[in-house]
């Protein structure tokens, strides 16, 4: 009996090697497992055996079931899965084709750049804040120390609406406007359309303007150069190296005039920077007593700097756009780069 | 400004390159623009010897010479009569070129071979001598370049003046500058000339009758003068800085005032009606021609150099035409005087008369250096033109001009300013290199007069600059201010643009930047009722252009127009928006300024592709989708899309406004086929705009979330058949109105026109949903409800029940 059972162990071993297709397997589970199986045939001589032989001869043809059993299931698992897989196989597409949708629009390049100041600046503790683009004089002049008939004019061109009345020529006026308002500390920046009646590649007669203002006791050109540094460093990187130099806006003083080393040859000379090596980037100095005096500060016991600069120009410097007039023309083509 | 280095080591020895000096100057707050170098007008023509001198065998006018060039010796034919063997001259090689765009060939004249020209000075454009062949020194080096040979290189530096500093605007300006730097020395011009007997009082007078225009006006008189060329270092002076040599009289004038920065004129005495002057305002509308030739209706505010009868220049900018000095003339009266900064500027400025002298005085001159000038004008003039100068000279000064003095220094403050350590005695180095003079102040610190010429200081913060400047800003340590009030903050404005863009880029749809300017024609391009507010434009007074000439009221006609462009450039599906200011004359000073967001739709929905190959037309529903999804994400509710908007740029059958609580917030429709048409646009246009600050008022930030439905909902179909005009929103709102509890929300999901509905009439399948939040509804009380909220429809409607109308 019980070499009965070995040789049926073996002989189904053989037939679950040689067997391939799911069919097969089918056949032989149900040549020897099922209930007119031969394992079942041969359990039923159980009954006439010693019982001492009993439990050994039933715990080995349990065994020889299960694992005839396990066997034929996992193969037959094997099969079929496996040919689902190549039937999902022909069920082929090309992932290489684009999908489906809109296209993701763009933001314009200088909202672009105009956000990364905005951002920058608002980690260095300056709130925004906006104002008219249409002014009095009195604002964009006047009270930045630029008196009427005075060549400080000269910088900037303007359109004029009325003799009062002008499209803004820089954002400062909104430095005044804040001051006016709200005693120091102040620490804004105020970002926004100014207008300058001029046209050619690099200018034009509507631009972007990121003005900022810090107000408070014991603010130093150390400061100025602190707080620019950062930011310029922010913006073209940490390696980027800038230089101060002394320059002339009438309301501030000392005045600074900020380049940064070309982005382009890295100061060793080429056209983008006039082969000098540094590029013009913005305008600063610390605020003009002339300016406090007009909103009522005490310049004994503050002192504050601004610093201004153009959103375009940093925005060409930073994605290589050689002509302005581009940021304006709105051509899906270029839109779509950014 | 121009400036040359030859002329300027006139005045200062500096050791340094052109690139030397060009980054000294730049770091003091004198930015160089460029640095050229100056070449003559010629190239290749080189020092060399005559050998021997014979005459033409053919031509009695004609010399042959052999010339050598100490290497090589050339066959030269010249008509020159001054030359000898052994003289030394500029030979232009074959191949050589010289001014006027000649090129030095190899010829045969009559018969003869010539390899080369020897030249004239007039013919190298160094001088004016055309008499003969230049005559070079004996100790030169035979067949050096004669460029080098005559050290005739220059270099001019281009310099941006700031406004600030007119003491810059000259010669011996920018030398001080680069003595404070380098600690050279200046050389002044050493003025000396003699006098003749002839006293200038006898001869005429000057009478200043506005004196707050003119404080000073000083002049001479140089008689027997001969109008001739200048020399060719005057004129290469004056070339280098950019301005054309005349003759010696003019010429001097100018190159006085590019040496010491005071603007001088000088007149045809000859040609002064009752050899005088006057200076005084013109009478309005008084006519006056200019040293350009143009005549000139003058204003009264304008102030004249007159002579006892007439206008003879406008002060301080230009002279006259007919007190010229010309060929002709002998005796000059040499102006140099002082006017009124604003005054120049406001007259400069409304006869468009930007002139190197009106610059000068609107910026403001030394007022102590009138005289200096006049003198130094008076010796050249004399020198190059034989003239004698007439004793003495006229200073009319009526109104003593105020100088700076003794302004009061506090090192510590400075230092505080600056965040600096600098000594008190490094300031007083900088300051007396800088010409100021320097005294204790009992108070503590220094008071600090500076030169007159530095019209630019007149206070400590003044001086601090120019300490700052010495010094250096690369000497100033950087520091960061301590941030006294946190973290700054983006205003609330900009926060919600920024989720306007994230949405609408999300919708395929890019920001656009148009510029504020519009054209006045806009308003009837869009058909513009004669009182619509778009009309209310606010006009610039001097415009780039007429299609930049007025502020734009709204944002569509510049979107429609950055359509056309692009369509033109071959993109014809658009998705494009953009956030701006609008702007309306409403009579006061200023006008009102409106926050707008804007944006168009056209051409196809999606890029053409293998998905839709005909990309699908976008339509106002794209458009619309859009929007409502914006005041979905901004959490606006109870927002209103109303038919009838009557915009005169919109389709009027497919277009709407857009209202919250009763007020229009914007529109959204079709652009009109008339806007399009005279706009020679092609292809439906979808466009809208909302005011952004209604839309910031409305959007809400707080959230409440609501518990999702245990209970399963329940939904009953049903197709109204009604006037095809009829609107969907309204039906809608009966049912709303009816405030039914079980209703959980109602759909509109099919609207059918066609076979089957009849002739001006639609189907518009409504999907009802019902559910409870406390249990799962039977069929019997669903019946109930949407048998009640049907009927009332139809009651209200007329509307027919597709399926159940026969």
């Amino acid at each position: 009996m019980k070499k009965a059972l070995e040789d049926l162990r073996r002989k189904a071993d053989e037939e679950i090697r040689s067997a391939k297709t799911g069919e097969e397997f089918l056949d032989i589970k149900t040549r020897y497992l099922g209930r007119k199986g031969l394992l079942t045939d041969l359990l039923r001589g159980l009954k006439d055996v010693a019982p001492e032989e009993k439990p050994v001869l039933g715990k080995l043809s349990n065994d020889i079931k299960n694992s005839l059993l396990k066997k034929i299931e996992k193969t037959l698992e094997d099969i079929t899965s496996g040919e689902k897989h190549r039937s999902l196989r022909k069920d082929r597409i090309d992932v290489t084709l684009p999908g489906r949708g809109v296209r993701y629009g763009k933001i314009h390049p200088v909202t672009r750049v105009e956000g990364e100041i905005c951002d920058i600046f608002s980690t260095l503790g300056f709130s925004v804040v906006e104002g008219p683009e249409i002014e009095l004089a009195y604002y964009n002049f006047e009270a930045l120390n630029i008196p009427e008939d005075h060549p400080a004019r000269d910088i900037h061109d303007t359109f004029y609406v009325t003799d009062n009345v002008v499209l803004r020529t820089h954002t400062s006026p909104v430095q005044i406007r804040t001051m006016e308002k709200q005693s120091p500390p102040v620490r804004i920046i105020s970002p926004g359309k100014v207008y300058r009646p001029d046209s050619d590649i690099s200018h034009t007669p509507m631009f972007h303007q990121v003005e900022g203002l810090l107000v408070d006791r014991d603010v130093t050109f150390g400061d100025l150069k602190g707080v620019l540094t950062s930011f310029l460093q922010q913006v073209f990187g940490s390696d980027t190296i800038l230089r101060f130099r002394p320059s002339f806006f009438p309301f501030t003083e000392p005045s600074a005039e900020v380049d940064i080393q070309c982005v382009m040859c890295r100061g060793a000379g080429c056209r983008l920077c006039g082969h000098s090596g540094w590029i013009e980037i913005l305008g600063c100095g610390m605020v003009d007593p002339e300016v406090f005096k007009t909103v009522n500060y005490d310049t004994e016991k503050i002192s504050g700097f601004a610093f201004g600069l153009g959103v375009e120009r940093i925005a060409m410097l930073k994605y290589g756009i050689s002509d302005i007039r581009l940021f304006f023309e709105n051509d899906r083509k270029f839109l779509e780069q950014f | 400004m121009l400036v040359s280095l030859k002329w300027l080591r006139d005045y200062i020895d500096v050791e340094l390159t052109p690139e030397e000096i060009a980054a000294k100057l730049t770091m003091a707050g004198l930015e160089v623009d460029s640095i050229d170098r100056i070449t003559p007008g010629f190239c290749g023509v080189v020092v060399a010897k005559i050998l021997s001198v014979k005459p033409h065998p053919n031509a009695d006018k004609l010399s042959l010479c052999k010339v050598s060039t100490g290497e090589q010796v050339f066959p030269v034919v010249c008509g020159a009569k001054n030359i000898d063997a052994g003289d030394i001259v500029p030979l232009a090689k074959v191949g050589a070129t010289i001014p006027g765009g000649y090129t030095i060939k190899s010829s045969r004249l009559r018969g003869e071979i010539s390899e080369g020209m020897l030249c004239s000075e007039e013919e190298l454009g160094i001088g004016e001598d055309t008499t003969g062949i230049m005559m070079l020194p004996g100790n030169l080096k035979l067949g050096e370049d004669l460029t080098v040979a005559l050290n005739l290189e220059d270099v001019a530096l281009e310099i941006s003046i700031t406004p600030n500093r007119s003491d810059c605007l000259s010669m011996i300006g920018i030398a001080r500058e680069i003595a404070a730097m380098t600690g050279g020395k200046i050389r002044y011009p050493d003025i000396k000339f003699d006098e003749s007997e002839e006293d200038i009082a006898t001869l005429t007078s000057v009478d200043i009758l506005d004196p707050g225009l003119c404080p000073r006006y000083t002049a001479r008189l140089i008689k027997d003068i001969e109008i001739r060329p200048s020399p060719a270092w005057i004129r290469m002076r004056l070339e280098a800085a950019g301005l054309r040599s005349i003759n010696n009289i003019v010429d001097v004038t100018n190159f006085v005032m590019m040496e010491y920065g005071q603007p001088l004129h000088a007149f045809n005495f000859r040609s002064l009606e009752e050899g005088r002057i006057v200076v005084r305002g013109a009478t309005e509308g008084e006519k006056f021609v200019s040293l350009d030739e143009k005549p000139r209706t003058l204003s009264a505010n304008t102030l004249m150099i007159c002579d006892g009868v007439k206008p003879v220049a406008v002060a301080g900018i230009m002279g006259g035409l007919e007190s010229e000095v010309e060929e002709d003339t002998k005796d000059v009266l040499l102006e140099s005087a002082y006017f009124n900064p604003s005054s120049i500027r406001k007259s400069a400025r409304s006869m468009g008369m930007g002139t190197d002298a009106a610059f000068r005085f609107e910026r403001g001159i030394d007022p102590e250096g009138i005289v200096r000038a006049l003198d130094r004008a008076a010796q050249m003039i004399a020198d190059l033109s034989g003239g004698s100068i007439c004793k003495g000279y006229i200073d009319e000064y009526p109104r003593k001009m105020e100088m700076v003095r003794d302004i009061p220094l506090r090192p510590e403050t400075l230092n505080r300013v600056l965040g600096t350590q600098i000594s008190a005695g490094e300031m007083k180095d900088i300051f007396e290199k800088l010409e100021m003079t320097v005294k204790d102040n009992k108070e503590g610190g220094y008071l600090v007069t500076p030169p007159t010429f530095r019209v630019d200081i007149s206070r400590e913060v003044d001086l601090t600059e120019e300490i700052a400047r010495i010094h250096g800003y690369g000497n100033i340590p950087t520091s960061l201010p301590e941030l006294s009030s946190g973290t700054g903050t983006l205003n609330n404005k900009r926060i919600l643009e920024n989720r306007i863009r994230t949405i609408f880029n999300g919708y395929g749809y890019s920001e656009v930047i148009n510029y504020s300017f519009t054209t006045p024609s806009s308003a009837d391009v869009l058909g513009l009722n004669i009182n619509d507010e778009g009309r209310r434009v606010i006009k610039l007074k001097d415009p780039l252009s007429e299609e930049m000439s007025v502020m734009r009221t709204g944002l569509v006609y510049g979107l429609l127009e950055t359509m056309k462009k692009n369509v033109s450039a071959g993109s014809y599906d658009l998705r494009i928006f953009e956030m701006g200011k609008t702007f309306m004359d409403i009579g006061e000073e200023l006008p009102v300024e409106n926050e707008r967001l804007g944006g168009l739709v056209t051409g196809s929905r999606y890029d053409r592709s293998w998905h839709f190959d005909d990309g699908l037309q976008s339509d106002f529903y794209d458009l619309k989708g859009c929007v409502e999804n914006l005041f979905d994400a901004l959490r606006i509710r109870d927002i209103r899309f109303k038919s009838d908007c009557d915009l005169s740029f919109l389709h009027p059958g497919r277009s709407c406004s857009i209202m919250s609580d009763g007020r229009v917030i914007g529109f959204l429709g079709d652009v009109h086929p008339d806007v399009l048409e005279r706009m020679d646009i092609k292809g439906k246009t979808v466009v809208f705009e909302l005011d952004l600050r209604e839309v910031a008022l409305l959007a809400r930030e707080e959230l409440i979330y609501r518990d999702i439905p245990k209970f399963p909902s329940v939904s009953r179909d049903v197709a109204f058949m009604v006037d095809e005009a009829a609107e969907g929103k309204d039906i809608l709102d009966l049912v709303f109105k009816e405030e039914e509890k079980l209703l959980e929300c109602t759909d509109i999901f099919d609207v059918y026109v066609g076979k089957g509905i009849s002739d001006g009439m639609k189907s518009l399948a409504v999907r009802f949903t019902y559910r409870s939040a406390e249990r799962t509804l039977t069929d019997g009380e669903v019946d109930r409800a949407h048998d009640r909220l049907v009927k009332k429809i139809v009651e209200h409607t007329g509307a027919k029940i597709r399926g159940l109308e026969i």
